[in-house]
């Protein structure tokens, strides 16, 4: 269980004014469950990621994951930031594999497993490619096989597939839908997109302008394995309604 | 590897018009000092120069050599100083705050005005050359590296830190990786002024080097000779030049790939 107690952070504007991001959120995880952030942007999504991360602290509140405090104790989820940042000095098995290298792990096995890795997702003829000559696309898949890789339960996905055409978007769903089957790791995933956050979670938790509160979080009932047509039945019509009237303000909670 | 041939043609083809322009330059030279019937101690026919460099030639490679050992002594100690430098402004704010400016404001004496001191404390050895050659590219090369290890994409830094990398991690998988650009900049840099710095401290006395040679034939109006040494230390900057960019192309591959 991830657990988000009563979490509140701000930012110093250059010294004076202070600005609320998150007012004490409160947000539990269950194990093995996918839960989608949706709110708009600048609402503070990619802090709350942050905070998880261990990479900021909050200014109240804690973060527990399993019942220890993981306040400000960077290592123990899998984060994927917004931007792909594949190291562009690294080629894309080494990218992969940068977790087992942070941790010391032996060269030749991490490399074999990412290896083996890359070939399954079709990726492995560009291994040896460097960043910049791989697609958008293939950059995303780099970076969660790295996330994936980190070898953590529990994954911070912000915004994978942001910045995709709607094409590779619906194809990087259903290859992350497949991979999340195969292992059930805890994922909290940030999304603009309400069809992504719909067909991916168990649980969709709504944000509202910053300084950002919870403003609803809504069950999603289907079955899985999910296809794209579930879209268009009439329970997800009605869960797309409701998000998008809690998004535009017009429905109050 | 036809592919690789293919860049080298390229290549070759491309520097076509710098070629046929110097040519053109070094023809017109030739004109107007056999035109004008120039003397020799005022300025020295292109052919002329040729000509001093081919009859001098083994004197002048013997002080070529020393000035070498100059230049490549100097080179390497700047650049060990000047890691040592960047790794410790990096890992440690306050000694970046101590010398950092010292380091600037150092680049504002003159190097004329230090050298005789050198001289002095040092003798009239190889040591004050190379101590010169230090002096010379310490500066970029220190600068150029602390600024690479110092800029580094916050969200790259914030990456590895969410994978619990330690400093030291984070120092050679980011910040060394991310510097080595503008480190080789600064190594380029560095590398044309090395052996200026090195015939500058042999100006102010030696028995061998390029500056002897160069001040030798100065004061007894060969100037065709003096005009020899500047090709040979032309040629030697050159070389330093070639040899860090052939470095550069094997410790970057990353970028290789790019401007291929
Ligand atoms: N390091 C920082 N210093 C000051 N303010 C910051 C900092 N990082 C974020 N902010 C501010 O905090 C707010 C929330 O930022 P955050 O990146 O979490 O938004 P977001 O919900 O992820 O937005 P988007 O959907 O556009 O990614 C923004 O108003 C932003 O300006
Ligand atoms: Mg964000």
């Amino acid at each position: 269980m991830l657990i988000l107690k009563d979490v509140s952070l701000s930012y110093q504007d250059g010294g004076k004014s202070v600005l609320d991001v998150l007012k004490n959120i409160n947000l539990e995880v269950e194990t093995g469950k996918f839960v989608s952030l949706i709110g708009p942007s600048g609402c503070g999504k990619s802090s709350i990621c942050n905070l998880i991360a261990g990479v900021e602290v909050p200014a109240q509140g804690d973060i527990f994951l399993e019942g220890r405090s993981i306040k400000g104790v960077p290592g123990q989820v899998g984060y994927m930031p917004q931007k792909d940042l594949l190291l562009p000095w690294r080629t894309l098995l080494d990218n992969v594999a940068l977790g087992s290298d942070i941790r010391r792990e032996d060269k030749r096995q991490s490399r074999e497993k990412a290896r083996h890795w890359l070939d399954r997702f079709g990726l492995g003829k560009f291994a040896e490619h460097y960043p910049h000559q791989l697609s958008g696309g293939m950059r995303q898949r780099g970076a969660l096989l790295r996330t994936f890789l980190f070898g953590q339960n529990t994954l911070i996905l912000d915004e994978p597939f942001g910045a995709l055409d709607a094409l590779t978007r619906r194809e990087m769903q259903e290859w992350l839908l497949n991979v999340w089957s195969q292992s059930r790791p805890t994922v909290v995933f940030i999304t603009h997109d309400i069809e992504e956050a719909i067909l991916l979670s168990d649980e969709v938790v709504v944000l509202s302008h910053s300084p950002a509160r919870i403003l609803d979080k809504i069950h999603v009932p289907f079955s899985r394995p999910r296809e794209q047509d579930l879209l268009l039945s009439g329970g997800a019509i009605n869960i797309k309604k409701h998000l998008l009237d809690l998004l535009n303000g017009k429905r109050n909670v | 590897m036809p592919f690789k041939s293919g860049r080298f043609q390229k290549k070759w083809r491309d520097s076509i018009p710098t070629i046929v322009f110097l040519v053109i330059c070094l023809a017109l030279w030739q004109i107007i000092v056999s035109y004008f019937k120039l003397p020799l101690w005022l300025i020295p026919s292109p052919i002329d120069v040729l000509k001093a460099f081919w009859n001098t030639r083994e004197l002048l490679w013997a002080h070529t050599l020393t000035t070498l050992l100059e230049t490549t002594a100097g080179f390497v100690l700047a650049i060990a100083l000047g890691l040592a430098a960047g790794v410790a402004m990096v890992l440690s704010p306050l000694i970046k705050r101590l010398f950092y400016p010292l380091l600037i404001v150092s680049q504002t004496v003159p190097l004329i005005a230090v050298a005789p001191l050198l001289i002095l404390w040092l003798g009239y050895g190889l040591l004050p050359k190379i101590v010169t050659v230090v002096l010379v590219c310490f500066f970029p090369i220190a600068v150029s590296l602390i600024e690479g290890l110092e800029v580094s994409d916050d969200d790259l830094l914030n990456l590895l830190k969410s994978m619990g990398a330690t400093r030291w991690q984070i120092l050679y998988m980011i910040r060394w990786p991310n510097a080595l650009p503008s480190f080789f900049a600064g190594l380029k840099i560095a590398a044309t002024y090395s052996v200026m710095g090195a015939v500058i401290g042999e100006w102010l006395g030696a028995s061998s080097g390029l500056g002897v040679y160069l001040t030798r034939s100065s004061h007894s109006f060969r100037t065709d000779q003096v005009f020899a040494a500047i090709v040979a230390i032309t040629i030697l900057s050159l070389f330093y030049f070639v040899l860090i960019a052939g470095i550069r192309r094997l410790a970057l591959p990353w970028l290789h790939t790019k401007e291929d």
